[in-house]
């Protein structure tokens, strides 16, 4: 009974984004008041309709509900209660709920922050985002249904990878669909602009917020991923450049183009054809994600049973929303007139030039991705290896690195390079001195990492003289911008050091027996065989000591999941602020007791991740900035005078 | 010539230098990251890149699977269930490699005809085949549906 009251439910709002993409769009063209007004109600239903819906999957998760074809399939009698619940958006049907619901919660919350928004405008905005709903509803209720029944009902359930039986699991996919649907929001205002054939500075400066909370939750999506698959893979990596990696990654390229052009475009009136275009690249690409994740088009280490039927679903949908908006743009781009005019020496010309590189870093790793299908239409079967990316990723990265602080440092409109020099040149003198003493400490470093470091410096040394030069007149926009700044800073020294310093070396171990890795003594003393919560557990046992003092005793684990019989490798990581100690376990090689074992060093790993959070804290301070909220309540009260005059 | 067309001439130079540059990067980059995938049979033909890494995949032969008791080195036939060929690596193996699984390795042929991996990639999830395996299966057996992906 449950579940038809879900397949109700969702039916319901079904129709109902159907009515939000017709109805305000309908009383916006024909200026009919009252239908334009049914677009907050509207919106507010389709939530509420879609939260039921969800909230009853879990529950029919909760209580075992193996009638239901999803939920049998990925869950079943022992799976402990927390897996339960987030097995919810484990596979596919129940993920793409999720998605669905996070459109819904982006499209309320649209709604209801919208107060400084003509009728007009929220109309165009939240049909827009209907449009969209009404897409990936279609594609839930039709193709990938979670609430379908299976008759008989089996006595007990399949299970969940054992993969996703993690904390990891449970954060990661809402995290980043939050991002990646948020990106549907500054789309939508475009596309809701281009309808209207105006964008003024109202529009712009509204869309600010909302393009950096997403690019805040894609940036924490794409951290958890990493960590996640990091500690749970096996394999010590961080990034693989695989399709579904990257797929995550290309609309926060996009995004980080987006938010530096928006800043021009907003306060000086220029580029805000380009700005429009990177908000239409920015969703697209979100949708070629889900695309790419969900055919299996690609092959992908990351890549769970797949349907190519659906792929071609998303695909349309993908050719609809996007070949609809280029179409609109197309019309429109005339009127899209920027006034601001600028030199070429001045600070828009560096943003023109971040948002070049992160559209080119953009451009290249979505031929990387996508090259594998071009080759396969001439019946050749090839895939790009991993350093393509990285080495193309790495000259791109380098003038991004160094004009990053000169973009701070630039004004507006004019500026005269020697100035600009001039304030940065303590920068210079304190930064060699950093990388130097940095180098010094850990050399030898590679010509990659000793660029990365100096990078590094760079961008930290120059955020810090901005703080002193310019200490207390900073609004919370460029706190946030300076957040984030740090961020990348933290990265780059992280990405630096772990990529070119780590450590690995895989083994033959038997008990007793002691490796000595950089300095840590690290012994074996074996394997013991546990039973825990639903799986059976190889465990090893492992004490790592440094100058003859205990650092870590270390437990990595063989899982071994008796419902379909899949193994699983658990690490042992003792995290450090200055290194990661990670051992894994292979199998058994032999009767002694011995065991494959693979140990890493991973220095300084955990700043990567650091970085990024720092970036995610930057995109939200900067969005929670009064400025916007301030100047809005000046627009309500414009709107209310323009409308007495009239 | 007026001093907004050089400057817009200038301009222009400037971009085609910029393109030009990233484009030689990027096929450079592109040329020496690609990577082949051949099957067994593809592979026994002479068909693939001498003297540098290329992807071989296809399923695990069952019982084929040789390993060591004293190093990490593994040796096991790869099949397309027309034709074998051997590898050999040493290292760890991924959790889901087993008998009849598919699997793609990364390597190079050596002499004797036996490929040298360098990495094994098998998937984390049991009802997943790679494209390319699955693709390959299909061309050689008639009943690949009765032992496909949902095995």
């Amino acid at each position: 009974m449950l579940a038809e009251i879900g397949q109700f439910t969702l039916v319901f709002a079904l129709l109902l984004s159907l009515l939000l993409t017709v109805l305000p769009l309908y009383g916006y063209f024909t200026k009919n008041n009252s239908l334009m007004h049914t677009a907050r109600p509207l919106a507010y239903l389709q939530l509420i309709f879609l939260l039921v819906s969800f909230l009853i999957l879990v529950s029919l998760f909760i209580l075992q509900d193996f009638s239901v074809t999803y939920v049998w399939r990925n869950s079943n009698l022992e799976l402990p209660l927390r897996y339960r619940i987030s097995a919810t958006w484990g596979a596919h049907e129940g993920s793409m709920l999720l998605w669905l619901l996070i459109q819904a919660i982006w499209t309320g919350a649209v709604a209801f922050f919208s107060k400084s928004l003509s009728r007009t405008q929220i109309a165009r905005v939240l049909s827009v985002l209907g449009i969209i709903s009404l897409g990936f509803a279609a594609f839930v209720f039709f193709m990938s249904n979670p609430f379908l029944r299976s008759i008989p009902a089996p006595f007990d359930g399949n299970d969940l990878n054992p993969l996703l039986q993690d904390i990891g699991l449970i954060i990661h996919p809402p995290i980043l669909y939050m991002g990646y649907v948020g990106l549907s929001v500054p789309f939508a205002i475009s596309i809701a602009a281009l309808i209207g054939g105006k964008i003024d500075d109202t529009w712009i400066r509204w869309s600010r917020p909302w393009t950096n909370a997403a690019w805040g939750f894609l940036t924490f999506g794409i951290v958890l991923g990493s960590w996640w698959a990091y500690y749970e893979l096996g394999w010590g990596g961080w990034w693989f450049w695989d399709p579904v990696e990257n797929a995550s990654f290309l609309p926060w390229l996009a995004g980080t183009a987006l938010i530096h052009v928006q800043a021009v475009s907003e306060k000086r009136n220029a580029f805000r054809g380009w700005t429009v275009l990177l908000a239409i690249l920015g969703f697209s690409l979100s949708v070629l994600g889900t695309f790419l994740v969900r055919s299996g088009v690609l092959t992908s280490v990351h890549a769970f049973a797949s349907d190519p039927s659906r792929g071609v679903f998303v695909l349309t949908l993908l050719a609809i929303y996007a070949g609809g908006a280029l179409f609109l743009y197309a019309i429109r781009a005339n009127k899209l007139k920027s006034q601001g005019g600028f030199q070429l020496s001045s600070r828009e010309t560096l943003l023109l030039a971040n948002s070049i590189i992160f559209s080119v870093a953009c451009f290249m790793v979505l031929l990387g991705t996508l090259f594998p299908l071009f080759f396969e239409a001439f019946g050749k079967k090839i895939s790009v290896g991993p350093p393509y990316f990285g080495s193309m990723f790495f000259m791109m990265m380098v003038p991004m690195t160094v004009l990053l602080p000169l973009g701070m440092y630039y004004r507006w409109q004019k500026d005269e390079m020697k100035r600009v020099l001039q304030q940065l040149l303590p920068s210079l003198g304190v930064t060699l001195l950093l990388a130097m003493v940095i180098w010094f400490m850990f050399k030898p470093l590679n010509l990659k990492a000793s660029l990365g470091v100096f990078g590094a410096s760079w961008i930290f040394v120059s955020v810090l003289l901005y703080f002193k030069q310019y200490k207390g007149k900073l609004t919370r926009a460029v706190w946030g911008m300076q957040i984030a700044h740090i961020g990348v800073a933290i990265y780059l020294f992280g990405v630096s050091m772990t990529e070119h310093t780590d450590f690995e070396i895989d083994s033959l171990m038997l008990p007793g027996e002691v490796k000595t890795v950089q300095g840590y003594d690290i012994e074996f003393k074996g394997v013991e065989v546990k039973k825990i919560e639903n799986y059976q557990a190889s465990q090893g046992h492992f004490v790592v000591s440094k100058n003859g003092k205990v650092v870590a005793e270390m437990n990595p684990q063989k899982r071994y999941y008796p419902k379909k019989g899949n193994p699983m490798t658990e690490a042992a990581i003792d995290p450090g602020f200055t290194r990661d100690l990670y051992i894994s376990l292979g199998e058994k090689i032999n009767e002694q007791g011995g065991w494959a074992v693979r140990i890493y060093i991973k220095p300084f790993i955990r700043w990567m991740w650091g970085g990024g959070i720092l970036m995610m804290l930057g995109g939200f301070w900067a969005a929670s900035d009064r400025r916007y909220f301030r100047h809005a309540k000046q627009m309500k009260q414009k709107n209310i005078d323009q409308y007495l005059k009239a | 010539m007026t001093p907004t067309r050089k400057k817009r001439l200038m301009a222009v130079v400037l971009i085609l230098i910029g393109v030009g540059i990233a484009t030689a990067l990027f096929l450079t980059a592109f040329k020496e990251n690609i990577l082949f995938y051949k099957s067994p049979t593809e592979v026994l033909q002479g068909d693939y890149p001498k003297a540098r890494n290329f992807r071989i995949g296809g399923m695990v032969k069952k019982g084929s699977i040789v390993k060591s008791t004293t190093s990490l080195d593994v040796e096991f036939y790869v099949t397309d269930y027309a034709k074998d060929v051997m590898v050999q690596y040493s290292g760890l193996l991924p959790d889901l490699f087993r008998d009849d699984q598919g699997m793609i390795a990364i390597g190079q042929l050596d002499k004797n005809g036996v490929f040298q991996a360098e990495e094994i990639l098998a998937k984390h999830d049991e009802n997943y085949m790679p494209p390319e395996v699955a693709a390959s299966m299909k061309e050689k057996t008639a009943d690949y549906d009765n032992n496909k992906v949902n095995n």
